[in-house]
This record gives structure tokens, C-alpha cells and sequence, in this order.
């Protein structure tokens, strides 16, 4: 991989990275005034405001406590959560895990369906099937994910109860092995992994589609078909691992998309990560967790499309030329 | 983009006889769906998530108001606030592409950082902290939408004026002296009309889509319906797991339905403006 292009990129996602802190700082402490959340004390006198700004540094000028938040930031010191009184980073690491797994599985099954999807619609363009799985895409590209997740409850945890409708494992539960755990946390999982992929698929089926569309109009599949390969061997062999590229670079750019379905799907299966714990800091108001999810939310994002822009480049070799 | 031809794209195809009609229907709720609602879709009963009847012909919410008429006057939000907030983010989108693109140099580096960083920011998690910090209404979320969403179209615009200010016809007009207000407001802008409104419509769907998952987490207007905050009210109230389809289906189809149409009209403009895109038949 060429050094310098590398450093390029790395250079710009620091750089993108500084302006999501600042912009944090300027958004919470500007913005929303800090003193409506020590106002949760309705009857505190004017000294003990004092006491508390002062204790949170909320009387030093304000660049002064941008350099204090930034060097919080560096070390991971989030503040203290109002809601549970616990540090936010802990919140934050205990959520974490639980949404890369829900996240992961919903990614990886859009994926993997998509792309196959993606091949039956290209090598049948036009018939009955092409159509229906275009309106099947289009539908779930327009409907809201959540509300998705909210029929597979009805469907399949209230009218035929075979999975759990919430939850990451049954509560009070004593597990006999880690593998009975890791058995119930899948079963808990299917619901949300399923609205996840559905929520991804069209996109990741019409990426797929299109380019094995642009693909099989290609005169080297002309001429793997010309020499007699047969049609099933050309598009298996010759046609899909080229027309996958695309999809790389989607599951890095979807990301984005991926936190803001990670909020709403959590929340409806009550699924204990990173976005039911935004949704608590929503309804509690709880700014210092609003703060740090969104960082880590941003972060994530710049991380993913900086593995995206390398991971383009070493597999195709048209990037390397320029 | 010709009256003809768009008027032969909305009405000679199937698509946009589909799309337009779909959206109109939900233009005219918005209008008169409070008029029309059979009940005060404020008004609880005692008859607290009772299934579709001919009294209630989509039942009743956890406080016995009547689904079919919330849903009706729930149209207004999604259409004023999708359309206002993609009109927001369409004017911001097109001013920032048309500067950038056409002064170049630093004004344009430093607007496509912006764009750029715009662009990465997860949206979702963005629109709900600035909701946040706000206090809930109507015309925040049109603000904290339009706010948000523009950078795809500056992009867009940014491309466009590109290569329309090397164009023989933009060169001439600047030989012969004129302005360069004048250049973008007879040649540059004319000539990117189409494709920001093809690109703001397709923005309208996000718009909505974005209005109901702030209002289902909560952060909506709380003096007004919408299908958002009926999900919502639905979801928090337990009327999943009590097995009340009627309040659970209806607000997600007509989201998904308004979206849909809007999207379809927003394609075949796209498809319009930008040929390429057409596949070439089979």
C-alpha cells in the first residue's frame, strides 16, 4: 500500500475526528446551556450553583474549558452519567459489545443475502422475478425500520410466540454452560438481526444488482461465453467476484445508517446497547450520555470509511494505477 | 426540463401515474384530514384498545381515542415538515454547491470540508442531540432536518457547476464582460434547476422518514399527531405485545406508502435528468 496515500487518508479522518470534539463542546456547552442540567436541584441556592460550577469548571473562560473537555476526551473521561450516576465510559463499554454483535450479524446476513439476491435479479433482469424482489426492495428501502421491528413482534413473539420480543438473554436465568448462554443470547437476537438485515438488504441487493448488470454487459463475460463456458460457471466463477466490489465499500458508507438503525431497533427489542442507551439519555435527559454516544457513534463512523477507502484500494487495482 | 415532458413523465407513465396519485391522496389529507376524521382524534373513551368495529373502524388507542381519525390528521406533519425541511436543505445544498463550484479556489476547499464532514456525521444520532438541545416543535424538527440533510445535494451541484462553468456559453458570457451574478443567475443556475429539484424530492422521503424516527423516540412536536408519535404511543403503551395490529400497522403503512411515492416520483426525475442511470433494456 502506498505510504503516502495512507497518511493522507489517516490525516483526514484526524482531522474530521478534531471537528466532531469540537463541535461536541460548542454543542453542549454553547448551545445547550450546561446550567439547565444542574437545575435537576430545583431548590439549590445561588451558592451551591456556584459550588457545582465551579466544580465542573463552568466558570473558567470558555477556551479554558474546551481544554479541559478535549483532554477529558483524550482519556476516555466521558463525565458521569446523570440517570445512573455511573461514569459514561462504563456505560459505553458495557454497550458496545452487545451493538457490534447486533450490528455485525444484521450487516453480514445483508450482505451475504443481498449479493445473492443481487445475482438472481441481474441474471434474470426484467422477468417476474426481478420485479419482485425491485418492489420487495424498494418497500423495505421506504418503510421505517422500527416499525419493521415491531411486526416481526407481533408475528413472531405474540401471535406465534417462538422467540423472545426483547431483551439480550432471560433474565435471572442461571446458565449451566456458556454454551446455554450463548444459545439464549442467539435466540434473543434473531428478531433484532433480522430487522436489521431487512433494513440493509435493499440497499446492499440494488448495489449488487446493478453491478453485476454492468458486469455481464462486460466483453470479457462475452468471451468466456464465447469459448463455450457454461452461462452458470461464467456468472459463479467470472462475473460475481468482480461485480462484488461495490458492496465492500457499502458496508463501510452504510455505517452512518447503521447507527441511526441501531437506536430505533435497540430501543424496540430493548436490546442493551449503544442506541437504547441513547434512547434512555433521550427521555431522561441526560446530556453527558447523549455526549458520548454521539461520539462514539461519529467515531465509528470515520473508523469504518477509513477501512473502506483501504480496503478499496487494495483490491482494486484501477485505484492503485492513479 | 420542459412543462411537455414533465407533464408526459407524470401523467404517460405508470410510475408517475402511481406516484402522484398516491401523493395526492396524501396532500389531500393533509389538508382536510382533520375535517374529514370521523371523531376528535383527541377525544379517550373507555374503550381502551378495542379492535376495528364499525364505531371505531381502526380500533382504539391505550386511551380509547379512535386510530382511523389520528391517522387522518397525522398526514399534516409528515408532508409540511418533509417538504420544509427538504426546501430548507435544497436552498442550503444548491447555495453551497453554486458558490463552491463556481468560485473555486479556497471557498470551495473550505465548503467541501464542510460538505464532506456533513456527509460522514452518523444523521440520526445528530438530528436527535440537536433535537435534544432544543426544545421540541414543529419548526425544529424542520430546522434540525433541513440542517442536516444538504450536503448530498451541494455535492450534487458542486459536480454540475463544475462542468458547466467551462462551458463555451458561460466563457462567452464572461468575455463579454458580465457579472458573475449574472453568469449564475442566466447560465449556471438555470442549467442545475433540474437536477436540485430531482434530488430534493428524493430528499422530501428522507425528510419524512427522518420526522418519524425523531418523533417515535420521542422527540416530536408534542401538541401535534403524527404517525411518528402514534407509533410511539403505541409502542411505549404495550400495544405490540397486546397483539393490536390496528394501532401498530396503519401509521407504519401510510410513513412507508407517502415515502414510497415520493420516491418513485423523485426516480423518474432523477432517471430524467441524468439519462445514464436508465438501464438499457435487456
Amino acid at each position: 500500500m502506498n505510504p503516502r496515500w495512507l497518511a493522507g487518508k489517516v490525516a483526514a479522518a484526524l482531522v474530521t475526528l478534531v471537528f466532531v470534539v469540537v463541535f461536541n463542546f460548542f454543542l453542549f456547552r454553547v448551545m445547550g446551556d450546561p446550567t439547565t442540567q444542574l437545575a435537576r436541584l430545583p431548590r439549590a441556592t445561588p451558592e451551591e450553583i456556584q459550588k457545582l460550577k465551579s466544580y465542573y469548571g463552568l466558570d473558567k473562560p470558555i477556551t479554558g474549558q474546551f481544554l479541559d473537555y478535549a483532554g477529558d476526551t483524550a482519556t476516555l473521561d466521558l463525565g458521569i452519567s446523570q440517570r445512573t450516576r455511573r461514569s459514561v465510559w462504563d456505560e459505553i463499554k458495557d454497550a458496545i459489545p452487545w451493538t457490534l454483535l447486533l450490528v455485525g450479524t444484521g450487516t453480514l446476513l445483508a450482505t451475504l443475502i443481498g449479493a445473492w439476491l443481487g445475482v438472481i435479479a441481474a441474471t434474470r433482469r426484467g422477468k417476474a422475478a426481478d420485479d419482485g424482489l425491485l418492489g420487495f426492495s424498494l418497500f423495505t428501502y421506504a418503510s421505517p425500520e422500527y416499525w419493521i421491528g415491531i411486526i416481526l413482534i407481533l408475528l413472531f413473539a405474540v401471535w406465534l410466540p417462538i422467540f423472545p420480543s426483547g431483551q439480550q438473554m432471560t433474565p435471572g436465568e442461571d446458565f449451566s454452560s456458556w454454551f446455554a448462554q450463548a444459545a439464549d443470547v442467539a435466540e434473543h437476537l434473531v428478531l433484532p438481526a433480522t430487522a436489521m438485515t431487512l433494513m440493509l438488504l435493499g440497499q446492499y441487493f440494488l448495489i449488487m444488482r446493478s453491478s453485476m448488470v454492468d458486469v455481464l454487459t462486460e466483453d470479457f463475460i462475452t468471451v468466456k461465453r464465447a469459448i463455450g463456458l457454461p452461462w452458470d460457471r461464467v456468472v459463479r466463477r467470472h462475473a460475481v467476484p468482480n461485480a462484488l466490489l461495490p458492496l465492500v465499500t457499502l458496508s463501510a458508507i452504510q455505517f452512518g445508517i447503521v447507527a441511526g438503525g441501531a437506536v430505533t431497533i435497540e430501543t424496540i427489542f430493548s436490546w442493551p446497547g449503544l442506541g437504547e442507551l441513547t434512547y434512555d439519555a433521550i427521555n431522561d435527559k441526560d446530556f453527558p450520555v447523549l455526549q458520548g454516544t454521539f461520539l462514539v457513534f461519529s467515531v465509528a463512523v470515520i473508523l469504518a470509511n477509513l477501512i473502506a477507502d483501504c480496503l478499496y484500494f487494495v483490491l482494486d487495482p484501477r485505484v492503485q494505477a492513479t | 426540463m420542459t412543462d411537455q415532458r414533465v407533464r408526459d413523465l407524470l401523467f404517460d407513465t405508470w410510475r408517475g401515474r402511481i406516484g402522484l396519485g398516491m401523493l395526492g391522496l396524501f396532500v389531500f389529507l393533509a389538508v382536510f384530514g382533520s375535517a374529514i376524521a370521523p371523531d376528535n382524534p383527541t377525544a379517550s373513551s373507555l374503550d381502551v384498545l378495542a379492535a376495528p368495529s364499525a364505531d371505531h373502524w381502526l380500533g382504539t388507542t391505550e386511551n380509547g381515542e379512535d386510530v382511523f381519525s389520528q391517522l387522518l390528521v397525522g398526514a399534516r406533519v409528515s408532508i409540511v415538515v418533509g417538504f420544509a425541511a427538504a426546501a430548507i436543505s435544497a436552498l442550503l445544498g444548491a447555495t453551497v454547491g453554486l458558490i463552491g463550484g463556481y468560485f473555486g479556489g479556497w471557498t470551495d476547499r473550505g465548503l467541501d470540508a464542510l460538505e464532506n464532514w456533513f456527509l460522514v456525521i452518523p444523521t440520526l444520532p445528530l438530528m436527535i442531540v440537536l433535537a435534544r438541545l432544543l426544545e421540541p416543535s414543529l419548526g425544529v424538527l424542520i430546522a434540525v432536518i433541513g440542517l442536516t440533510s444538504w450536503a448530498g445535494t451541494g455535492r450534487i451541484v458542486r459536480a454540475q457547476v463544475l462542468t458547466l462553468r467551462e462551458r463555451a456559453f458561460v466563457e462567452r458570457a464572461r468575455a463579454l464582460g458580465a457579472s458573475d451574478s449574472y453568469i449564475i443567475r442566466t447560465h449556471i443556475l438555470p442549467n442545475t434547476m433540474p437536477l436540485i429539484f430531482a434530488n430534493t424530492v428524493l430528499i422530501v422521503a428522507v425528510a419524512i422518514l427522518s420526522e418519524a424516527a425523531l418523533a417515535f423516540l420521542g422527540l416530536g412536536d408534542p401538541t401535534r399527531i403524527s404517525w411518528g408519535t402514534m407509533l410511539e404511543n403505541a409502542f411505549s403503551s404495550g400495544a405490540p405485545s397486546a397483539g393490536a395490529w390496528w394501532y401498530v400497522i396503519p401509521p407504519g403503512l401510510c410513513i412507508t406508502l407517502l415515502v414510497l411515492s415520493v420516491s418513485i416520483l423523485g426516480y423518474l426525475f432523477e432517471e430524467y435528468v441524468n439519462p445514464r442511470l436508465r438501464e438499457q433494456p435487456a
